[in-house]
């Protein structure tokens, strides 16, 4: 192909460039002041001496302790609910039911789950009030830590219902590379159990595909701050929550302390991945014994059932909590053992509306423009990879999970001390671009494999018939493509919508957009207002959704090959 | 029916067996076949014939339904799931591990009764050499011919000691001088090891190299 689409040539560096500039720039605003160099706060030299006070500051240690156990215990129920559920059910008419069930749960933004979750089983929450006081006596809500506990259990469990469906569908999206229906069916021939066929013939294969998404779950559940403020632990709270209180502080000297926390949030995840990796060689050698001394591990219903509840109650707990939410958005008078509000009223919504519209617009904009960015982006390098045949490796793969796997907060602290030492904190176009650090990445793995799976003779055909690569693109591959098209769109869009921790430090507060609103609002408690915020925040991205999903419908309703 | 098959209950028994997908018939089977026995069961494709393979290994998607019963050496399958009919299948394809060295690609089939490391390496190495792989065990399963990866699947099947062996085209994807050898190899070695084999196939040739009785499953 002597002459492919021009503008596709600077996509690869262009997109690469988006993605690793800001994460080696913002690591290095970021370990400077860790180290003592910050001009514009006075720091001239270079000192360990901001690590030294961050070692005295009083649990520093537990709450490093406690982001690793989050991210390597969340990871593990995750995963297994997963893996042990995918085994257990593989082709079956109930695994069709849950993908359809989970599938949506992904769009959920992380703050809506985790806000679900309290209202649900929070002393006061909904499951108290089901079973009060007919079960429990309780007329008043009972005293209790549950939300917020200081193991951090309740964290744990609103970061496994919102990884389980983003490891279920990162490991259908993998299935169809192995022969998994003959796979599973010669292990079983050969007397294995369902589990024992799948863990050992199967998941080897799998994992090595998927195992760039668990570490991405690892980083994240070790380095979350949304989740954290809204159910975390208080006394103390996880690192990163301790960073952003920093962060925060008015006297300007603590930055110098956050930075060299957020170095100690690198290590903190790096030490988790190094963990999980002792865990997958561990996990490995058990799988090895087994399969060497045959173990045909027949009876395993148990864990079929504990993986099949796992997922089941993931589902009905995001569903059950966003209900809520919703419930409490329209509630007038609610009190504790009611099941129900005495009466509904439509003022949470009338009072929030008006100050809401601000945010409502930086979110839509930042979402939509980012989301375009990405696009255009992705499908151009996809058409250079196509044009040249490169690019597809293991490495480049890396490069792009790369801004999903380095904690957010190390080198989102360092941008936000860029941009304002470059006078563009709080610009809208900081926030764009910022987003798109996280924004590409998703775009660019889902749109990758329908891409590459398209037919590549529809392509040779049109240049057959004399049409450019440019021409072909336009009229053939993009229209035949719409719906996996606009399936990224939305992943790009809700990913965009659920941005905690970049929007509060690019946006500097200046800028808001519905999810900082709402997990602000959650050390306030305002029921009615989270309700009506969170609720906001689920809405978004279900259109978009809901969007991709109906529009080809329509687009194509004359044409029955492109239906699904 | 021979008059020993009534009172001699060794060998696979097909009784009476129907698979229907809604209203349609798709198989319709009553027959017996004794030990080192082939039953060719030919058809053109999508006419069901591997839906009764997946019956037999206990596989049938619920969307069918299935009635008769299958009773191999006098014990009743019809109920049994499948990790414990010890139904032994080849596909089309080898399907060899591709995670396992060819020699674990063989001892995950050995029986869990077979204990001790070095026992089951040794009934694995066993089965390579008389495989004419002696010297493969440690290899990767992908480097090996076409030739080499059926013996690998024929002999790993061998050694989980099937009651019965079921066997999916599995010659239709080598090519021609590689098929006739490979067939005879089957043959032999499921005749030798006493197992009841039930073969599915669009090729007349496989039913002739096979040599028992034939069953034509027409389209409907």
């Amino acid at each position: 192909m002597a002459s492919g689409v021009r503008l596709a040539r600077v996509a690869p560096p262009l997109t690469l460039a988006i993605l690793l500039g800001p994460l080696a720039f913002g690591l290095a605003g970021t370990t400077l002041p860790a180290l003592g160099y910050l001009p514009e706060l006075g720091g001239e030299s270079f000192t360990t001496a901001h690590f030294s006070a961050l070692f005295e500051v009083p649990g520093i240690l537990r709450s490093a302790l406690l982001s690793i156990l989050v991210g390597l215990a969340t990871t593990l129920m995750a995963l297994g609910a997963v893996a042990a559920f995918v085994a257990s059910d593989l082709g079956t008419a109930g695994f069709a039911r849950m993908r359809r069930m989970i599938s949506p749960l992904l769009s959920v933004p992380h703050a809506a789950a985790a806000f679900g979750l309290a209202f649900l089983i929070a002393p006061s929450g909904m499951l108290m009030r089901l079973v009060s006081p007919w079960l429990t006596g309780l007329d008043r809500p009972p005293d209790l830590l549950i939300v917020n506990d200081p193991m951090a259990l309740s964290m744990m469990a609103g970061l496994i219902v919102k990884e389980i469906p983003f490891l279920f569908l990162v490991t259908l999206a993998a299935l169809p590379q192995t022969r998994h229906v003959e796979t599973m069916r010669l292990g079983r021939s050969l007397g294995y159990g369902r589990i024992a066929s799948f863990t050992i013939l199967l998941w080897p294969p799998l994992y090595r595909q998927i195992r760039l998404a668990v570490f991405a779950v690892v980083a994240y559940a070790s380095s979350v701050v949304d989740v954290a403020l809204i159910l975390g632990p208080h006394l103390p709270p996880t690192l990163p929550v301790r960073l952003i209180d920093w962060m925060n502080d008015p006297d300007l000297e603590t930055r110098f302390l956050a930075s060299a926390g957020a170095v100690l949030q690198l290590g903190v995840t790096l030490t988790a991945l190094l963990a999980w990796v002792g865990f997958e060689r561990m996990g490995a050698l058990l799988v090895r014994s087994s399969r060497q001394a045959g173990r045909r591990w027949r009876r395993d219903m148990v864990l079929r059932v504990g993986a099949r509840s796992l997922m089941m109650a993931s589902a009905l707990i995001v569903f059950g909590g966003i209900a809520v939410l919703a419930l409490w958005s329209v509630s007038g008078l609610w009190q504790f053992p009611d099941a129900l509000p005495a009466d509904f009223s439509l003022r949470s919504w009338i009072q929030a509306l008006p100050r809401m519209s601000g945010p409502l617009a930086t979110t839509l904009a930042v979402a939509g423009l980012s989301t375009l960015i990405a696009l255009v982006l992705t499908i151009l390098c996809l058409e250079r990879e196509y044009e040249t045949g490169r690019g597809r490796g293991g490495g480049a793969l890396l490069l792009i999970y790369l801004p999903l796997i380095v904690p957010q907060i190390s080198f989102m602290f360092g941008l936000q001390v860029l941009s304002i030492w470059l006078g563009v904190d709080a610009s809208f176009s900081a926030l764009v671009l910022a987003h798109l650090v996280f924004v590409l990445p998703y775009v660019f793995l889902s749109l990758s494999d329908p891409w590459r799976a398209h037919d590549r003779r529809h392509d040779l055909i049109a240049a057959g018939l004399g049409m450019s690569r440019t021409r072909t693109l336009i009229r053939i591959r993009l229209p035949m493509l719409t719906r996996a098209i606009l399936t990224a769109a939305a992943v790009g869009f809700s990913v965009s919508v659920g941005q905690y921790l970049p929007t509060v430090l690019i946006g500097a507060g200046r800028l808001t957009t519905v999810t900082t609103e709402a997990v602000a609002l959650a050390a306030g408690g305002n029921r009615r207002v989270i309700g009506v915020y969170a609720f906001m925040q689920t809405l978004l991205p279900f259109l978009a959704f809901s969007i991709a999903t109906g529009l080809p419908g329509l687009l194509f309703r004359n044409r029955r090959g492109l239906r699904v | 029916m021979t008059v020993d098959s009534v009172t001699d209950n060794q060998g696979l028994r097909l009784e009476r067996v129907h698979i229907c997908l809604g209203d349609r018939v798709l198989v319709m089977l009553d027959a017996t076949v004794r030990r080192g026995e082939t039953l060719t069961v030919m058809g053109p494709s999508g006419s069901g014939k591997s839906t009764l393979l997946a019956y037999l290994g206990g596989f049938l998607d619920p969307a069918f339904t299935a009635s008769g019963r299958v009773i191999v050496d006098g014990v009743d399958l019809t109920a049994l799931e499948a990790e414990k009919r010890h139904a032994g299948i080849l596909f089309q394809d080898p399907l060899l591990f591709p995670h396992l060295s060819v020699a674990d690609n063989i001892a995950i089939a050995i029986p869990e009764d077979v204990k001790g490391r070095k026992q089951r390496q040794q009934v694995a190495e066993a089965a390579l050499e008389d495989a004419g792989l002696a010297e493969f065990g440690d290899r990767d399963p992908d480097t090996l011919s076409g030739g080499q990866k059926a013996r690998v699947a024929l002999q790993r099947v061998l050694v989980s000691r099937p009651r019965l062996l079921l066997l999916d085209e599995p010659f239709s994807k080598l090519d021609a001088n590689l098929r006739e050898q490979t067939r005879q190899l089957v043959f032999d070695r499921a005749r030798r090891a006493g197992l009841p084999v039930v073969l599915v196939t669009h090729d007349e040739d496989d039913a002739r190299a096979a040599g028992g009785q034939v069953h034509k499953v027409d389209t409907a």
